[in-house]
């Protein structure tokens, strides 16, 4: 099932072949980052859940106030999103799909602005019913874990604008390859943190 | 076009989807009742299953040297165990 196959690696400063097996997507280096990124967020849904089992009552009954569609809706976003930059990076490394990578790349930012815009509204909604983050520890916790999401969003929409234009480039490098493939990974881990934020605070109760 | 949309991602994608929609349903106030514990512990189960998915197929880390890849399946491992044992003894 494997979609590169064994293929020969290819001379530094040609075009990029598929990779080779065994093939660390990126640079090496931008896996330490990933992990420690990853790393924190784990910190943070374990003190979480310690202080979710301290006021179970509250975190229940708060939860409630929370639209799970909204939540629901941006992981679907960010699958989506998620897919069609999976797509980018494969067409960028064929020399035959090369020229669909910005279109590819474009539309994968493009639904993934959809999550900063869904979240903008649900913000308002919150904020307009009276709920912020010193409402309760619960909120807190929300306001937190969403904000510092939403941050790397906002990061990941950067990198991704940057993909589009590496994308433009039709003779790309094997280090213009290992970017693409760096930034496509952490728009990943953008959406994999989300995978687990948004049940551990919209649906475990 | 179609055979770059035609690969293994675009199968993953459709179960990630099919996931989401599944935790959605179960989380969703009528279908708790009365058994919110399991039905928790298997929406964790289910996020940590997506989260290897996007890990293996989207990252592309199962064609990733052994070493990379081990330390994200352990992760998933360590993931499972710290929430499933943080939700029902914290």
């Amino acid at each position: 099932m494997s979609v590169f196959g064994a293929v020969a690696i290819p001379r530094r400063g040609t075009a990029p072949s598929p990779p080779a097996r065994a093939h660390v997507p990126g640079e090496p280096g931008l896996w330490i980052v990933l992990f420690g990124d990853i790393a924190v967020f784990t910190i943070l849904f374990v003190v979480y859940l310690a202080h979710r089992g301290e006021n179970a009552e509250l975190f229940a009954h708060s939860q409630q106030a929370l639209n799970r569609t909204f939540g629901a809706v941006n992981t679907l976003v960010l699958l989506s999103s998620s897919l069609l930059i999976v797509l980018a990076v494969r067409a960028y490394r064929s020399d035959q799909r090369r020229h669909l990578t910005p279109r590819l790349a474009i539309a994968g930012m493009a639904v993934g602005s959809c999550f900063v815009a869904i979240k903008i509204v649900e913000y308002h909604e919150m904020v307009a019913a009276g709920i912020t983050p010193s409402t309760n520890e619960f909120y807190m916790y929300y306001f937190v874990l969403t904000g510092l999401h939403l941050f790397h969003v906002t990061v990941g929409l950067i990198v991704l604008l940057v993909l589009v234009g590496l994308a433009r480039n039709t003779s790309p490098t094997l280090a213009n390859v290992a970017f693409f493939e760096g930034g496509a990974c952490f728009w990943h881990m953008v959406d994999l943190l989300w995978i687990i934020i948004f049940p551990l605070l919209f649906l475990v109760r | 076009m179609k055979s770059l949309v035609r690969t293994d991602a675009s199968r993953v994608w459709l179960i990630l989807i099919v996931l989401t929609v599944v935790s959605w349903t179960l989380g969703a106030d009528h279908a708790f009742g009365t058994h919110h514990v399991p039905t928790s512990l298997v929406i964790i189960a289910v996020a940590i299953f997506k989260i290897r998915l996007i890990g293996m197929y989207f990252m592309e880390l199962r064609d990733a040297p052994l070493a990379l890849r081990n330390v994200f399946e352990s992760y998933c491992i360590v993931l499972l165990a710290l929430l499933t044992g943080m939700y029902l003894l914290a």
